[in-house]
């Protein structure tokens, strides 16, 4: 079977979008719900709460342009519902939409029918209130949809190689926000020093493990202890758990493989020794290192390589010029 | 899209309709009140019975209260919008998308009646790919005076560059859409060809869907004959027409792409015929041969079953401000190394003034009378039929021949004087570029409004494919003016459909 370059394109953003609108989703709902064990908070306070999830998802001078100031209202509207930030669960599933309807002969029904309800849920007139009558009822719907949209895939989709360059959007994107949410913690300023290891401290890293969907997986594997090399052990190197960079990393690997019919260990294109190389490094840094060289720095790192094999991946299978036919179109006639 | 595609306006008249006393206790709820006017009624005859190619839908439809009509027809609705049967409003900033109107009550044809109505279309689309022929390399038919030679030459879709040029198997029209209403008789016309790229084929096969969807019981009780195999023909038309007669051809749908209102058709009929939908970035010439660029590098396409006008298909041949296109695609079709459906040039037998002489290529290349009439045409460039047009205007359809935008149409019985004017002064400007035909009293079908079955205005787009022989689903596109009185049915001005249903029998 052949796979046009244009449809392996948007079967890739199309997976990537839809794992993105989960993970803006999960960041929000979470940090919403931090709130909740919060004292009152004055201004800076709420700014120095939400700052951080509007700086990890990459765009500080747009959310400056958008709003006046930093708080539970302005943050989750620009990343849930403002269409100028491409990056808001909106955008995404608008995006992801977009991609879909234009490979639908190539996913199954139940795939298309899913990304296409998401659609019209997020595009009810009424999305608003039914966002504020229950934020965390929205963000299980926008989770939920994007978990029975990978199950629909596994259980629908044939295993060729369209659906190969499905599991490299998800991998990819999910990786890459693996390290988004880690770095959360990163910018989240303690009061004080000696607040380090204390109760807040502790919160905002189980914070960190329910937005990765891990604090169970984390609490099976430690105890009840919640210390931050652990977590950020588990997040990075896990080999069993699905959301950690190792697990992504090996998956994406693996699809690559089977794209190009590659053999293990060796690599045809750049995308695949990229992301080798990544899993290679990974495999034989320790935690203690990271931490040494700056938990930050190293997750600032690891995103800029995966953006690089997103860059490759374009590079080996899907260039082409990009034209944007939509005002000819209005023209050209069929009746 | 924009090409709007009108009927001619009548009135309707209130008049009491007696009913069948047997029929009167069933049909309490829904054609109690009915009124079929003065109008040939596709369901009820003159006596207000239901016609016998109707008694079954008629008794199904007198036992469903109103609340379950109502719950099936927002369960078709539902499944439309949840597929994404959508069209994109166009010029609506919030890009909103709509379902195309369905209504569930069906048109019914009886068999005997289809028979009829497919001897015509084959006939028609037969001496349509002779006169193509003829036009593109003798042209006997102009030499002999049938069709004025002026005719092609003045037509705006005419592509004398293709004089001599050979297509495979001498088939230019592939694909053909024509459009038929029905008379107050009851009387079959051929309102106007499609033979470029005629759309609503997937509405076709999904009206079907959701009806059984909807009616699961009845359904196998009907009668009904299938319209699924249509995409297989379709296919297998295609593959008829491979260069060379290369076996095993790879044929592939040419879309303009996700923003074209018929993207989702040009998707399904791929997705059924297990084919690549390919937008013109997809697409690359080398050496007179076209390929697809996929992810393992360039494969050679043979057939391009395009959606896409001539005008766009290629910058370096046709508009050079085209990015729909393929650079080049000319060249290789002329090479005949790529077969376009439809071919290049089909216009110049779907323009409005070309079609008042199919009739006369059908005697001409066939030796046989039109089976299905055309509705009575007047040409402005005949000095004797436009003074008749411009004495009786108010009388009259006006349409533009080579009409773009919708621009260029005069409903006479419901024009005003101004309007009468300015048409007038248009005829005498340009005569080559307008018709006239009498305002027709097009039949009526019973359609949902509100609760209420009331008479609304229908056409039928039959779907022809020309290959190795001729094939046509048996049914076609039913599409209903939904706004009282009216006679368009575009969906962009308040049209929906029907699914069209072609019985096994006459009852």
């Amino acid at each position: 079977m052949i796979l046009l370059s244009r449809v392996a394109d948007c079967l890739y953003w199309m997976s990537r979008y839809i794992e993105r609108a989960e993970n803006v989703a999960r960041i929000v709902d979470v940090n919403l719900q931090l709130l909740l064990d919060s004292e009152d908070l004055n201004d800076s306070g709420m700014a120095s709460h939400w700052m951080p999830i509007v700086k990890s998802t990459g765009d500080e001078a747009l959310f400056a342009r958008l709003y006046d100031k930093p708080d539970s209202g302005s943050v989750t509207d620009f990343l849930t519902f403002n269409r100028e930030n491409p990056g808001s669960i909106l955008s995404c599933i608008l995006a992801a939409r977009e991609n879909a309807r234009q490979v639908r002969d190539k996913i199954s029904t139940e795939v298309w029918e899913e990304v296409n309800r998401l659609y019209h849920f997020v595009r009810a007139q009424n999305i608003k209130r039914i966002w504020a009558s229950g934020p965390y009822e929205f963000y299980k719907q926008i989770k939920q949809s994007s978990h029975l949209l990978q199950g629909l895939s596994d259980a629908t989709v044939v295993r060729d190689e369209g659906w190969e360059f499905i599991q490299v959007g998800r991998y990819l994107e999910r990786a890459d926000q693996t390290t988004r949410i880690l770095d959360v913690k990163y910018h989240i300023l303690l009061p004080s020093p000696r607040d380090v290891g204390g109760a807040r401290d502790t919160l905002q890293w189980m914070a960190v493990l329910r937005s990765c969907s891990a604090f169970e997986a984390y609490h099976h594997i430690y105890g009840a202890d919640v210390q931050p090399w652990n977590v950020a052990d588990f997040l990075i190197f896990s080999e069993t758990f699905p959301r950690s960079i190792s697990f992504c990393l090996r998956q994406l690997s693996e699809s690559l493989r089977r794209i190009s019919g590659e053999r293990h260990r060796y690599f045809s294109n750049e995308a695949e020794r990229l992301a080798g190389k990544l899993q290679a490094d990974l495999n034989y840094t320790s935690t203690e290192e990271i931490f040494r060289r700056g938990l930050h720095e190293q997750l600032l790192e690891l995103q800029d390589c995966l953006a690089d094999v997103g860059m490759e991946l374009f590079e080996a299978y899907m260039f082409f010029p990009v034209v944007d036919p939509s005002k000819e179109d209005e023209e050209q006639g069929e009746k | 899209m924009k090409r709007n595609f009108f009927w001619q306006m009548i009135f309707a008249k209130k008049g009491s309709l007696p009913m069948d006393q047997n029929l009167l206790a069933l049909s309490v709820m829904f054609f109690e009140n009915y009124n079929r006017g003065d109008f040939f009624d596709e369901m009820f005859d003159g006596k207000s019975k239901p016609r016998p190619h109707y008694r079954r839908l008629y008794e199904r439809f007198c036992n469903l209260s109103e609340e379950e009509f109502e719950q099936k027809r927002q369960a078709v609705d539902v499944s439309f919008m949840r597929q994404g049967i959508t069209f994109t409003v166009y010029g609506d900033e919030q890009g909103t998308e709509r379902i195309f109107p369905f209504d569930l009550s069906p048109r019914i044809i009886p068999r005997s009646e289809w028979e009829y109505l497919e001897k015509g279309l084959a006939q028609r689309i037969t001496a349509l790919n002779l006169f193509l022929h003829d036009v593109y390399h003798e042209q006997k038919i102009l030499k002999d005076k049938v069709v004025p030679r002026w005719v092609v030459e003045t037509a705006s879709h005419f592509r004398p560059e293709f004089m001599g040029s050979r297509v495979p198997r001498d088939i230019y029209i592939h694909i053909c859409g024509t459009d038929l209403i029905r008379d107050d008789k009851g009387q079959y016309f051929v309102l106007e060809d499609n033979g470029r790229c005629p759309s609503g084929v997937s509405y076709v096969l999904e009206n079907r869907l959701a009806m059984k969807r909807a009616f699961p019981n009845f359904f196998h009780q009907a009668g009904v004959r299938p319209v699924d195999l249509y995409s297989q023909d379709l296919l297998a038309t295609l593959r008829y027409v491979s260069p060379d007669g290369r076996e095993r051809p790879v044929c592939a749908v040419l879309t303009p792409g996700v923003f074209n209102s018929a993207y989702f058709e040009h998707c399904f009929l791929a997705q059924q015929m297990g084919i690549e939908v390919v937008e013109g970035r997809d697409l690359v010439v080398e050496d007179d041969t076209v390929y697809m660029r996929t992810t393992k590098g360039l494969t050679r396409v043979d057939v391009l079953y395009r959606r896409l006008d001539d005008d766009f298909l290629d910058p370096e041949v046709f508009r050079s401000d085209s990015l729909l296109g393929v650079p080049g695609l000319v060249r290789a079709v002329r090479a005949g190394k790529v077969t376009l459906a439809n071919s290049i040039g089909t216009g110049v037998a779907d323009d409005k003034v070309t079609y008042r002489f199919v009739p006369d290529m059908i005697k001409y290349y066939l030796g046989e009378e039109a089976i299905i009439p055309n509705v009575p045409t007047f040409l402005a460039s005949d000095d004797k039929e436009r003074s008749h047009i411009l004495e009786n205007l108010p009388d009259l359809v006006v349409k533009a021949a080579n009409e773009s935008g919708g621009y260029g149409m005069l409903i006479g019985p419901k024009s005003t004087a101004a309007e009468r004017e300015k048409f007038a002064r248009m005829i005498k400007e340009n005569p080559r570029n307008f018709i006239a035909q009498p305002t027709l009293s097009l039949s009526r079908s019973p359609t949902m409004c509100e609760g209420n079955f009331e008479g609304r205005h229908i056409d039928l787009r039959p779907y022809i494919l020309y290959g190795d022989k001729i094939r046509i689903m048996p049914g076609g596109l039913t599409r209903v003016a939904l706004r009282k009185g009216s006679l368009v049915v575009n969906s962009s001005q308040g049209g929906g459909s029907k699914d069209t249903w072609v019985l096994y029998g006459d009852e």
